[in-house]
This record gives C-alpha cells, sequence and structure tokens, in this order.
C-alpha cells in the first residue's frame, strides 16, 4: 500500500518505528498532490516548502529523541476559513482573495504545537455557505469517487482531500453539515464537535452560533486522535466549553454491548434515496447483533429545522459580513464616494450565493420584521433542542442517514437553491441543538459512498465515537480508496 | 404661545480600565495612532471578543453612584451599521436588558432641588476615530486611528425631564462631578472621555404629549452643549411660531457658525439590526459581587456636602460649590487638614481660586497650588506677616508659578509693616498734606477717613497693617 493511502495511525506507527521519516512521509503525499490535483482541485493554496521544512523540523526532533504528540509529523490540509499567519486565508472568496492575516486560529496554533505538516489551504463554498463547492469563488472541487460528481460541502476541499489522499488528515467547519456532508459524501469520517468543544478563535465566522470546527480523516480512530489534539477550553473564546478533554482513542473498546440508540423516524420520511435508507437498516441489524439495543424514536420538531437555520444562520451571516467593507483589508473596488465604495467592493467581492444570504439575514433582522423571522426562530430552536434532550433521555446516541442522497452531479443542485438547501436536512438539526454528531462510511450505491450519522450528548464525543467505531471494525467501507 | 422645553440626554463616558472592553490592549490616551490594536480590535476575520471584567466592574460603579438598580441577569447585542471607524461594522452594545437602569441624579437649581431620572445604564465598546481635514465635504480621503476602538464606553440616558438648556448644563456637571468622584473616567470633554448628545422638543407649556424631537450631536464642551441646545430650542420656537412642523431628524451642531444642520431625517435613519451578540455569554451579576462593589465606591458628592455642612459648618451654597468636582472637594479637604479654619479655606476657593480658574478657563488640577501652599498663606495673614490684601496679590503669583508665599513676600519686599513709629510718620504726613480731609473729618464725615486710610495705604505701598493704620489715623486726628 501507498503512503498516502494510509490512515493517520499507520503512517504514526511507521514514524515511531523508525521505518520512515516525517520528510519521506510529506514528499509522497506532495507527488500525490501533483498526481490528482488536476482533477480533484481540493486545494486553494498549496505550501510545499512550509510543509517540508515543518516535516525536517519534527525529524530533527525525533531523531533527539524528543517525545512527539501523536500528529506531530503527519501532512494535513485546513479549510481556508481557518486563520494561518502568513499564510493567505480566502474563505474561498474574492474578497479575501489576497488577505494573508497576522495571527493563528487556535487550532492552527494547537496544531503547530502538535507538530503540524501543513499541506495547504483547502477549498469550499465561499463563506461556507453551500453544499457542493460550487461555491467557491475560484474553481469547483471534485468527488474523488466520480470526477463528474460534487465532494459535498462547505469542507469540499478537506473531504476530497483525505478520500484522495492528498493529506492523512483535514480540518474542516460545520454550521449545518459542512464537514458530515461532505465526509458522507466522498466516504470519510467526518466530526461536529459540540458547540464549544473546539475554539471558534480564528475561525472566519459563518455564523457564529453555530460554527464548529471539526476534523476529517479516513477512518474513526484517526479521527479520534485528531479531535483529541484540537479540542479543549480557549479563553481567546467565550462560547468554548471550560471541559476537560479526554483522550478519544480510549473509546475505541468495540464494545456497544447496552448501547441504547435511537432511530429517529422523521430522519427517515421521504426525501431519503432507498439506497441511504438500506444503509441506515443495515446498519441497525449489525449494532443490533453487536448488543446494542436500536429502537424507533421522534424528534416531533425536525421539519422546522431548514426553516429556522435559513434564518438564523444568514442573520448571524449578515453581520458577521459586514466588516468585508473595503476600508481596511481585504478588496476594495473604488466608488465616486464611501457608500459607493462599499456597494462596489461588495457587489464584485461576493458571489451570489453569500449575497443571498445576506440579503436574507439583514432581511430576518429588519425593523418591523424581527419578531415574526428571528425571534421566532430562536423559539423554535429552543423546541428543536427540547427534542434532543427528551430524546438522549432515554438513548445514548442517535442514528440518522448524513445525507438523503449520494454525490450528486456537479452542475444538478447549482441554479436551485432551496433543493440544494435539503442535502442538509439531516444535520442542520445537529447544529441548531448544539449537540455533537460523526459521519462514518455505511456503504456504497453504485460506486458512490453513502455516509451514516451518530448524534449524541453534549460533550459525549466519546460515546460517538466509541458506536462509530464498533460498525466501523464490522466493516471494509472505510478501507476503500477512490479509483484515482 | 408659551412653549416648555423638554430635553433628554445621552451622555457617553470612556472608562479607564488599563485594557479595552475585549482584548488586551492598552487604552492610554494620545499615542501615536494605530500603535494600540490587536487583531480582535481591528476586527480582523475570526477573531471572537472576551469581556473585560474590570469594565463591568467600573459599569457598576458608575450605576451605583448615579442611584441605579443593577440588573441580575443582562446581555449584549449588536448594532449594525457601516462606518469607517468601525472595524466589524457592527457595535457591541446592549439594547433591551442594559446592566443598570432606574438612577436620578439630583441638580441644585437656584436653590432648589431637581432630580433627573436617568432611564437606564449600559456598557458597549468604543468605535475608533476618523482624521479629516476640516472641510469634510472637500476631503479627498480620511485617515482612521483605531486606538480608540475598543475602549469600554457606557452610555447613559436620562429621561426627557430637564426643561431648558441651563438644566442640562447643571445635570452634566453633576453627572461629569460623581463619575469623577468614583474615579472610574476621565470624564474630559475635550479628549472625549465625556460626550454628551440631546433629544430636544417643545411643547404648549400645560400640555401632556411630547412635541417632535431633533437629537442634537457634536456638541463637544459644557459651552457647546448649552449654546447648541438655546440655539435649537430658539429654532424649534421658530418653526412653531411660524406655524411650521418640527421635522424629526438628527442634527449636527456647528461651533463656528453656531448653528445646528440637519444631518439626516427619520426616513434615512439607521435600522441597527440589534440581535443577541452570539460570540458572549449573557452576563449574570451576582447580589454579592454588586454589594462587594457598593462598599469600594468612595464617599461621592451628596454625602460629601452633607459631611461639609455638618463637620465644617459651612453653608449649603460653599459645600455645593467644593463638592462639585473631586479635585476641588480633595483640595479642601487637604488644605483643612493642615489648616482648620474651615470657613475661611472654603472663602479663598470660592472666591480667589474659583476666580483665578474661570477666568484662565482652568481646572485645579491644571495649576501649581497645593493645599499646603494655601495653608501657607492664610497662616502668614494670621501672623500678621502680610495683609489679607496683599495675600491676593501672593496668592495669585502662587496660583500661577507655584512658588511658597515666604519666598514670594521675601523677594517682592510685601512684609506687612507693624511698626507703629513708622506707621505714625507717615499718618502724620498724610495729615499735614490732606487738611481739607482732615477738616471734614472732623465736621463729622466718616467718609473722609477712608480717603484718608487709603493715602497711607498708598504711600507705603498696601504693606501697612490696616488696623494699626486705622487705630493711630483715629487717634491722630482726635487729640
Amino acid at each position: 500500500m501507498q503512503l498516502y493511502e494510509q490512515t493517520l495511525t499507520q503512517v504514526h506507527d511507521l514514524l515511531t518505528k523508525g521505518e520512515v521519516t516525517s520528510r519521506e512521509i510529506t514528499e509522497a503525499f506532495l507527488r500525490r498532490i501533483e498526481a490528482v490535483e488536476g482533477s480533484v482541485q481540493a486545494l486553494v493554496t498549496r505550501t510545499p516548502e512550509l510543509a517540508l521544512e515543518q516535516a525536517q523540523e519534527t525529524d530533527r526532533r525525533r531523531q533527539a529523541g524528543e517525545d512527539l504528540p501523536p500528529l506531530a509529523g503527519l501532512p494535513a490540509v485546513i479549510k481556508d476559513n481557518m486563520s494561518t499567519r502568513g499564510i493567505r486565508t480566502t474563505c474561498s472568496s474574492r474578497i479575501l482573495e489576497n488577505f494573508v492575516p497576522p495571527y493563528d486560529a487556535t487550532v492552527v496554533e494547537k496544531l503547530r504545537e502538535s507538530g503540524l505538516v501543513l499541506l495547504g489551504k483547502a477549498n469550499m463554498d465561499e463563506f461556507a455557505m453551500g453544499s457542493s463547492a460550487e461555491n467557491s469563488a475560484f474553481f469547483k472541487t471534485f468527488n474523488p469517487w466520480d470526477l463528474t460528481r460534487v465532494p459535498g460541502g462547505s469542507s469540499a476541499g478537506s473531504a476530497a482531500a483525505v478520500a484522495a489522499g492528498e493529506a492523512v488528515y483535514a480540518l474542516g467547519s460545520d454550521t449545518g453539515g459542512s464537514v458530515r456532508q461532505p465526509a458522507a459524501l466522498c466516504g470519510v469520517v467526518g466530526m461536529k464537535p459540540t458547540y464549544g468543544r473546539v475554539s471558534r478563535y480564528g475561525l472566519v465566522a459563518f455564523a457564529s452560533s453555530l460554527d464548529q470546527i471539526g476534523p476529517l480523516t479516513r477512518d474513526v480512530r484517526d479521527n479520534a486522535s485528531v479531535l483529541s489534539a484540537i479540542a479543549g477550553h480557549d479563553p481567546r473564546d467565550s462560547t468554548s466549553a471550560p471541559l476537560e478533554v479526554p483522550n478519544y482513542t480510549t473509546f475505541l473498546t468495540g464494545d456497544i454491548k447496552g448501547l441504547r440508540i435511537g432511530l429517529p423516524k422523521e430522519y427517515l420520511a421521504a426525501g431519503i434515496d432507498a439506497p441511504v435508507r438500506k444503509a441506515v437498516d443495515e446498519a441497525v441489524r449489525v449494532l443490533s447483533g453487536l448488543g446494542a439495543e436500536v429502537e424507533e424514536c421522534s424528534l416531533p420538531h425536525t421539519e422546522y429545522s431548514l426553516s429556522v437555520y435559513y434564518i438564523i444562520a444568514p442573520a448571524e451571516a449578515s453581520s458577521n459580513l459586514a466588516r468585508y467593507d473595503g476600508v481596511r483589508y481585504g478588496l476594495r473596488v473604488s466608488g465616486d464616494d464611501l457608500i459607493g465604495t462599499y456597494q462596489q467592493t461588495r457587489r464584485q467581492g461576493f458571489g451570489s450565493e453569500v449575497k443571498r444570504r445576506i440579503m436574507l439575514g439583514t432581511y430576518a433582522l429588519s425593523s418591523g420584521y424581527y419578531d415574526a423571522y428571528y425571534l421566532k426562530a430562536q423559539k423554535v430552536r429552543t423546541l428543536i433542542r427540547r427534542d434532543f434532550d427528551q430524546a438522549f433521555a432515554r438513548f445514548d446516541v442517535l442514528l440518522t442517514p448524513t445525507s438523503p442522497t449520494t454525490a450528486f452531479k456537479v452542475g444538478e443542485k447549482v441554479d436551485d437553491p432551496l433543493t440544494m438547501y435539503m442535502s442538509d436536512v439531516c444535520t442542520v438539526p445537529v447544529n441548531l441543538a448544539g449537540v455533537p454528531a460523526i459521519s462514518v462510511p455505511g456503504g456504497f450505491d453504485q460506486g458512490l459512498p453513502i455516509g451514516l450519522q451518530f448524534i449524541g450528548r453534549p460533550f459525549a464525543e466519546g460515546d460517538l465515537y466509541r458506536v462509530a467505531y464498533a460498525l466501523e471494525q464490522t466493516t471494509d467501507y472505510h478501507k476503500q480508496r477512490p479509483p484515482l | 404661545m408659551e412653549y416648555e422645553t423638554v430635553i433628554g440626554l445621552e451622555v457617553h463616558v470612556e472608562l479607564k480600565t488599563r485594557t479595552k472592553v475585549f482584548c488586551s490592549c492598552p487604552t492610554t490616551f494620545g499615542a501615536k495612532p494605530n500603535t494600540q490594536v490587536c487583531p480582535v480590535c481591528l476586527g480582523l476575520p475570526g477573531v471572537l471578543p472576551v469581556l473585560n471584567e474590570k469594565a463591568v466592574e467600573f459599569t457598576i460603579q458608575a450605576a451605583l453612584a448615579l442611584n441605579c438598580q443593577i440588573a441580575g441577569f443582562s446581555k449584549f447585542d449588536r448594532k449594525n451599521y457601516f462606518y469607517p471607524d468601525m472595524p466589524k461594522d457592527y457595535q457591541i452594545s446592549q439594547y433591551d436588558l442594559p446592566l443598570a437602569a432606574g438612577g436620578h441624579i439630583d441638580i441644585n437649581l437656584s436653590g432648589e432641588n431637581k432630580r433627573i431620572r436617568i432611564k437606564r445604564l449600559h456598557l458597549e465598546e468604543d468605535t475608533g476615530k476618523l482624521l479629516h481635514s476640516d472641510d469634510l465635504a472637500a476631503a479627498a480621503s480620511s485617515l482612521v486611528d483605531f486606538n480608540r476602538a475598543g475602549v469600554p464606553l457606557i452610555e447613559i440616558v436620562s429621561e426627557p425631564d430637564i426643561r431648558s438648556p441651563e438644566e442640562a448644563r447643571l445635570y452634566l456637571n453633576k453627572l461629569k462631578g460623581i463619575i469623577e468622584y468614583t474615579g472610574v473616567s476621565d470624564v474630559k470633554m475635550q479628549e472625549g472621555s465625556l460626550r454628551c448628545d440631546a433629544n430636544v422638543s417643545l411643547r404648549p407649556k400645560g400640555a401632556k404629549e411630547f412635541g417632535t424631537r431633533t437629537e442634537i450631536k457634536n456638541m463637544n464642551s459644557f459651552r457647546a452643549v448649552q449654546r447648541g441646545l438655546e440655539y435649537e430650542v430658539e429654532r424649534q420656537k421658530k418653526v412653531l411660531e411660524s406655524g411650521g412642523k418640527v421635522l424629526q431628524e438628527t442634527r449636527h451642531w456647528d461651533e463656528t457658525r453656531g448653528i445646528t444642520v440637519s444631518l439626516r431625517s427619520k426616513e434615512e435613519a439607521h435600522d441597527y439590526r440589534y440581535f443577541p451578540e452570539p460570540d458572549l455569554a449573557p452576563l449574570v451579576i451576582s447580589r454579592e459581587w454588586v454589594q462587594e462593589i457598593r462598599h469600594l465606591l468612595p464617599e461621592l458628592p451628596a454625602a460629601k456636602k452633607a459631611r461639609l455642612i455638618e463637620v465644617y459648618r459651612l453653608p449649603e451654597y460653599d459645600a455645593e460649590v467644593l463638592t462639585s468636582s473631586k479635585a476641588l472637594g480633595d483640595f479642601f479637604d487637604a488644605t483643612v487638614a493642615s489648616y482648620p479654619e474651615a470657613k475661611t479655606v472654603s472663602n479663598w476657593m470660592m472666591g480667589e481660586l474659583m476666580k483665578y480658574l474661570n477666568a484662565r478657563n482652568l481646572e485645579i488640577g491644571e495649576i501649581p497650588l497645593t493645599p499646603g501652599l494655601l495653608a501657607d498663606l492664610l497662616r502668614l495673614i494670621d501672623q500678621g506677616t502680610i495683609s489679607g490684601k496683599i495675600a491676593k496679590t501672593i496668592f495669585e503669583e502662587m496660583c500661577s508659578t507655584g512658588q511658597p508665599p515666604e519666598k514670594i513676600v521675601q523677594e517682592k519686599g510685601l512684609v506687612q509693616i507693624s511698626d507703629e513709629g513708622a506707621i505714625a510718620r507717615v499718618v502724620e504726613e498724610v495729615i499735614a498734606g490732606n487738611q481739607q480731609s482732615v477738616a471734614d473729618y472732623r465736621a463729622g464725615k466718616e467718609k473722609a477717613l477712608t480717603f484718608l486710610v487709603g493715602q497711607v495705604m498708598k504711600v507705603t505701598r498696601g504693606k501697612a497693617n490696616p488696623e494699626a493704620v486705622n487705630r493711630i489715623l483715629r487717634e491722630k486726628l482726635q487729640s
């Protein structure tokens, strides 16, 4: 097996046994990027010199006998909405095309301390708004399993890079499904941690009350390793939880006897493709066989999730994206006067989906409409959160599809935003409730990966890794690699 | 028709915490532009605010000093509007759940106490500052200094209880005094740490309904507040008297032209689209913490005023003036500590000191006079070294140079002549040279004596002990 096809755990073992150096690993991944990037297009910015420098540094430290963290010397890519000091951070937007931040996001800082080897910044839907990478202002990213199809989004480049063997692991961000849905469509593992589990400092805000950073990896163990490295309280983020972080790999026992799994019926209703539904049934059979107790349950307010999400997320976005005004940094297109400059800059700097959401959000917050939209949405959000509270009184985890379909064709939904929004119907409620969820490979349909989602109690990411790992051990979906 | 003026003030006060309200940048005034900034207060992509606890403590201090109720539960909201001095194009402020509400300030209106209610008090972040040439319209570009962006700011909103520009000035002055006492702000209008906007309307005397109001901005000094409001009241009166309607709008006080000009109409007003700040958790403030802060509060003007009346038997008017600013009150306390004749100290401060400061538009902290120097001067009078009249000259000199009074007396040869022989010789000279006045006095005209005393003082250049001059002159005239 090629180095680039291996898991984080496997590569780490080779490193610690001294069978391979970080430099050799990094070179292997750089060659792989050279080979496939032309067809996958996962990366907005490549940083090969930096990667080799960082690799050699960890090699030097390893040779000097230093005890290095588990991720040290392993090449990764980071979604281009996380601030990297000295490396441009574009959010795949014209408005930040040449923006080079002077500071590192907390997750980037943590990974640098863990011996990060950064291969590049991953393409995404502009400002994380989208489900297919088609909203990137620069170029589309393609699904490594079928280059005529989308990789999902918005963490498109992150998921595609891991699937295509362009990185050992990747960081994405998830506001309504942006880690889990591309993970599902690209056949990798993607975790959206509990709101407050991972610091948002340095994550360019889309919807502040929903955004979370999460890892994308080849398998569950890899994912647990990465989350262990990036999670934890950060005094620079007031919404990050002051809780201890367990070593998540200790949850990977394979034992799920007596685990109570809820199957919310609303997630299996109309709109879910038959092969996806079949994959859920198959998982239920396997999990029951392993001793879990699976039972149907109900989250009655699920049907309002998309409506609530498409009020709250754009409302927050309309405010978060106001700062891109051409005054201090980023694109400036001068107009006749100040207002003209604002208008020209934003007209030319933002793509149409971003503009659509800014308008939606501005409207929802406007005087006279606030109560009917934003306030009402917040109240329904509370009801959705309560649905989960009630479900978790009876169940340890919930099982649902991640996405109603497998990867769709490039261009298939791009002109129909409502249909595109439906791709997130299973993932959005999780962000509204702030609970954690993981997407794991659950089968294939006509050569395209299917993702299954486990949803857990707040800060119980360990439970999710436990059940996901147990399922993974009975299948080989995660071991398959795309025919690139 | 007779009109009643209705004014409400919105006052902004910058808190002098060591660091900004949502990041660790220093707040020092007057630093080189854009040297006290970081990714957070510059609003770079991805940054998050972290609340400065000291800013909340200072806000609570100010609120308690203004007799406000402190909310147990409060939150921050985003106020959205585009402006180049605002890094995020929204301001983190407080909308429907301010930190404090329901306070008041008592002002002294020609001897009568009048209570002005405070509607609310909240904490927010300051904006940066735009620097442009004087002619805003002609300027090709403006520069922005973000040093001020993120400095903690409290907004204090009064109820529409103010009935004249004079009351507005008194309210503002009292507010400044109280905040100054708490020590949470420098409250300097010239440095912008105290700023004031006003809502002004007129209504027919006796009417219950408020008239249409205008909001007046850019009044950058106490004088500007009074002048600006006086102008606006007159302007609205003229509009109403000519049968017109006052338009609801925001107006800008033009200091040089002495007029208010329309800035934007009601239709052009911003829709701020307030919503709860998702990056900050709501604030839960315990009763215990508020009690702790209450105990930390220094003596406030009202308490100090009562003490001056009670302990030193000062007239209410004296006590009011001496406690109007913290610096003045502290000066009084320190002087009395070494020179216990409180009424004498008060007379000098209320008279000579205020005259000196007002004539030069200075504050007590800006002159080299110290309580020790004033006490020394008063002792020199008591010892008979100088006359009260000479002392006034020396006082002025002390105020401008800070020299000890003994030194000024020595250098200028101002020691009082108390040698009765010397005085008697001058008295004789004066009597000899002013026979007409002598005759007048002997004919019963008391006024002639004053003239003759004046002549003696003229010859001695004011240094003769006035009490001795009077006595000796009478003796000589009666003999």
